[in-house]
């Protein structure tokens, strides 16, 4: 049994025909082609399909998709410039194979409106729950520092 | 995100480049196979054997096949009307694409289904029955010496590689390889020697938890087929799927594009063989995905127990080692004799010992196979030796940083191959990590329940010998670069450091260079992207490639009477009239070797030497057992570095992974060989709270004079001596001494029990 559900999806209000069964990420990646959020272990415990649901991360490979209905979601897609923390991301190399890149993205955009000033700890306390196996960590936690360093006001 | 087009003004190598790829992969846009569809695509999805050991009786696939949506279900038979002989391996032609009469580890595949949708594939599989006979099972590597249940009742040596065609095929054992290295007289020496120390050491199977699963995707016209793939070795992939279907090479083409993670777990034949053989069956593209539990039965790393004995002088010299090395190998050899050959002959340690005899054994057993992982058996070998060493010093009441600079190999002295050693920064790796540790100074060594410890661990490799990586470098009419190499970026940035080394020999900025990546179709030969080779060896293919064309280029200015600084684009509108033409460089390289004779002698044993060195700050909860970790230095040879930040970044990200591998990391299996933890729910890996607080990285200054630009590899380097260095640091703070990976909370805490 499909049914259609409506959502904004990036700023663009989409439709899609979902089964049940179907998570957020099988539908971002079957019906509109984006593969920024990508199911590693399946459980939600990697963080490599972090999705945001009307501001909030989700794990997009547990999340069902029907539960989207109605609700503003974000991927690492979204915009067609970097911003700060991508730009943060690339300079401080803060990342290897790239593959839990946009997951680590995300929860940066959310740590950051929610603390434009973390600490260490706070970093890696925040970010604990997305894993890099090529452990970037200590680039990652430079590159947060850099991007709340470059949203603040001038 | 701008990229410069006009000629360099600096030095293209030795800066820290961003890596080309950095706007794909901070958007989400990267390319992995993870994302291929393709119309009409079929889903595999893979019934599993669950037993360890056993004769398959029957397999019944009827309630499979006759769900709603199911295309087809393939076994083993089906397979031998495509392949005869679907028997594929790098060492040995032993493991089948799907299992053939016999079981050999929990997990092994023994059907496909597939559908259109890969959730009907899944439910399906659940539909599959099969009913085994079972066979006595073996999961010791040193039980497998000398049981009575054998793995393999004969065993099919491959020939694929030059240094492992002393192989032979033998029956009714478990020995995959016995590998023997004698220098000196180790037993005289040792009857001689003033003091005596055997200890045994033992390390645990892991797996490498990829966060990109494996996966593969093939597709096929009549006579072609094109297989996607995310694997660290596309050129070997290539000809051992023309092997099996008696193909000429040009008619399979493997492409891959980035990897999310490699580590070793995607190399040679994984799941390959089985998508390009179900997509001959149906003639429809074919998808296999694996999930994060499937990898643990799929390729892990040696389990190995080490047994290791010095003798002696009474002043603190070493006059003679044995060693015998057993290597879990699991139930497929996959490159398990490599590992137990090339990095068995390191198994002394970076030290001038005289009189060295090593044993070392890889075994077959009934648990899920084991090939490379980031250090190639080093980081095993290590544990054992530098574990070993740090007992000796103490025994003798000497400092151990002292003990190891009195027995240090040396510039120029032979290893225990024979083989010189030539720039290989041994004694300076130890006097860096030992400085950055503070060594000398006084240490704070905490109280009450919390013990504070240092420990250092030094440990080396060779590089794989013999392999050949060719490159191409194309100057195109603009005068622009475009380099095609088969190294696969899996993170270790080699896109970015192949075009620093294009660009330094064209003079262009390394951010304009394109690299194209692998395609067999399009992009040359390379042995594989392994063992920190491919920045030495396609490195050096790639420099080959860029002075061709750049003295082409020069050719081309003489022959049209143009001046020597005339620009790229000018000579060729010159030449052609039009924006037209293109020069393309060819580098191939093959770095001299001599192979072992029959003990294990060379003069000529590896391409460069890798060093590596840790220091480490641990504290220790008496009460708990746990161990933390407060500091960790991690000290390299890397020659000199194309990319400094990258460097960096391979050293603590190398170091963080073998933290995970000494502390808590352990596939658990009952007496039934099944796996207990296969899920990263149950299996964890190092996350932000595990890592140390304060990291130190730090690369030797030093030369590799036969690398590009004096540059070797990196990217195991920094595993070598971190376990080691932390159950000698454990040592340190709470005397007692661990001598099983992994260091866990439980194992301290019963080892303070038992003092």
């Amino acid at each position: 049994m499909r049914r259609a559900i409506q959502f904004t999806l990036n700023g663009e209000r989409v439709e899609a025909q979902v089964a049940s069964h179907e998570t957020l990420v099988e539908v971002l990646r079957e019906d509109f082609g984006l593969f920024g959020a990508r199911e590693s272990c399946g459980q939600g415990l990697c963080g490599c399909c972090t999705v945001l649901v009307d501001g909030t991360a989700v794990s997009g490979c547990l999340y069902l998709a029907t539960l989207a209905e109605g609700a503003k979601v974000e991927t690492v897609e979204q915009g067609a410039e970097l911003d700060a923390v991508q730009e943060a991301f690339v300079e401080r190399a803060a990342f290897q194979c790239g593959f839990c890149t946009p997951g680590f993205v995300l929860m940066t955009r959310q740590l950051l409106a929610e603390n434009p000033d973390p600490s260490d700890d706070d970093i890696r306390h925040y970010l604990s729950g997305n894993l890099c196996r090529c452990a970037t960590y200590p680039e990652i936690i430079e590159a947060v520092q850099l991007a709340a360093k470059k949203r603040r006001p001038q | 995100m701008k990229r410069a087009t006009h000629a360099a003004e600096t030095n293209q190598v030795g800066r820290s480049v961003p890596r080309l790829e950095a706007w794909q992969k901070v958007t989400g846009r990267a390319e992995y196979v993870h994302n291929l569809r393709l119309p009409g695509m079929l889903y595999g999805k893979i019934f599993r054997s669950t037993v360890a050991h056993g004769r398959i009786r029957r397999i019944d696939t009827s309630a499979a096949r006759a769900l709603a949506g199911v295309h087809s279900v393939v076994t083993a038979e089906e397979v031998k009307s495509v392949v005869p002989e679907p028997f594929y391996g790098p060492a040995f032609h032993d493991q089948p694409v799907l299992a053939i009469d016999k079981v050999r580890h929990v997990g092994e595949p023994v059907a496909v289904v597939l559908a259109s949708d890969p959730h009907v594939a899944e439910e399906a599989v659940h539909l599959i029955t099969a009913e085994y006979e079972e066979l006595p099972a073996v999961y010791d590597e040193v039980e497998a010496m000398t049981s009575k249940a054998i793995v393999h009742e004969a065993l099919k040596p491959a020939g694929t590689f030059p240094d492992l065609k002393h192989l032979k095929g033998v029956k009714n054992t478990n020995i995959a390889l016995d590998f023997r290295l004698r220098r000196g007289d180790a037993a005289k020496a040792m009857a001689g020697a003033e003091r005596i120390f055997e200890h045994r050491f033992r390390t645990q199977q892991v797996m490498h938890t990829p966060l990109e699963p494996m996966v593969s995707v093939a597709e096929c016209t009549e006579d072609h087929l094109t297989i996607h793939t995310a694997s660290q070795s596309p050129s070997f992939v290539r000809i051992e799927i023309a092997r099996l279907l008696g193909w000429p090479e040009n008619r399979v083409r493997v492409r891959v594009p980035f990897l999310g993670g490699g580590f070793g777990a995607k190399l040679y034949i994984k799941l390959e063989a089985l998508v390009a053989v179900l997509s001959l069956l149906t003639r429809r593209p074919v998808k296999i995905s694996l999930s994060m539990d499937e990898q643990f039965f799929t390729i892990t790393k040696h389990a190995s127990t080490f047994k290791i004995r010095s003798g002696l002088t009474r002043d603190g010299r070493v006059v003679a080692r044995e060693c015998e090395v057993w290597w879990n190998g699991g139930a497929y050899a996959d490159i398990g004799p490599r590992v137990t050959q090339k990095s068995g002959f390191t198994a002394p340690g970076p030290y001038d010992i005289e009189n060295v005899a090593i044993d070392s054994y890889a075994l077959y057993t009934n648990l899920p196979p084991a090939g490379a992982l980031r250090g190639f058996g080093i980081p095993q070998l290590v544990w054992a030796y530098e574990s070993h060493t740090d007992l000796i010093a103490r025994e003798l009441g000497l400092d151990p940083v002292e003990f190891r600079k009195r027995n240090i190999l040396r510039e120029g002295r032979p290893q225990a191959t024979g083989t010189p050693m030539r720039d290989a920064a041994i004694e300076k790796v130890l006097e860096r990590t030992a400085a950055l540790l503070d060594w000398g100074k006084p240490f704070e060594r905490g109280s009450g329940t919390l013990r504070k410890g240092r420990g250092i661990a030094l440990g080396f490799k060779a590089c794989i010998a013999n392999t050949t990586s060719l490159a191409a470098v194309q100057i195109n009419a603009d005068g622009s670069c475009t380099v095609y190499i088969s190294t696969v970026d899996m993170g270790q940035g080699s896109d970015t450091a192949m075009a620093q080394i294009a660009a330094e020999v064209l003079a262009l900025p390394a951010e304009s260079v394109t690299v194209v990546h692998s395609d067999t179709d399009v992009t040359p030969f390379d042995m594989a992207t392994l063992g920190s080779r491919s920045l030495f060896h396609t490195g050096n293919a790639v420099k080959l490639a860029a002075e061709d064309a750049r003295a082409q280029l020069s050719k081309l200015r003489t022959e049209l009477g143009l001046p020597a600084d005339c620009a790229v684009a000018d000579v060729f509108r010159k030449k052609y009239g039009m924006r037209a033409g293109s020069v393309t460089g060819v580098g191939n390289f093959i770095p001299p070797y001599t192979p072992p004779d029959a003990n294990g002698q060379s003069d000529n044993a590896t391409p460069f030497w890798m060093i590596g060195g840790t220091g480490v700050e641990v504290e220790v909860d008496t009460e708990t057992g746990r161990v933390r970790v407060t500091r960790l230095v991690n000290v390299a040879d890397v020659g000199t570095p194309i990319n400094p930040r990258i460097v960096e970044t391979q050293l603590s990200g190398a170091a963080i992974m073998q933290l995970g591998f000494t502390l808590f990391e352990k596939m658990l299996f009952d007496g039934e060989g099944q796996l207990r933890n296969a899920s990263l729910a149950e299996y964890k890996i190092p996350g932000m709270l595990d890592l140390p607080p304060e990291i130190v990285n730090e690369a030797v200054v030093s030369e590799q004079s036969t690398g590009p630009f004096g540059a070797k590899g990196v990217g195991e380097t920094a595993t070598f001596g971190v376990s080691p260095a932390i159950a000698n640091a454990v040592h340190d703070a709470v005397g007692v001494r661990l001598t099983e990976l992994p260091l866990s909370a439980e194992s301290v805490f019963q080892a303070l029990q038992r003092r």
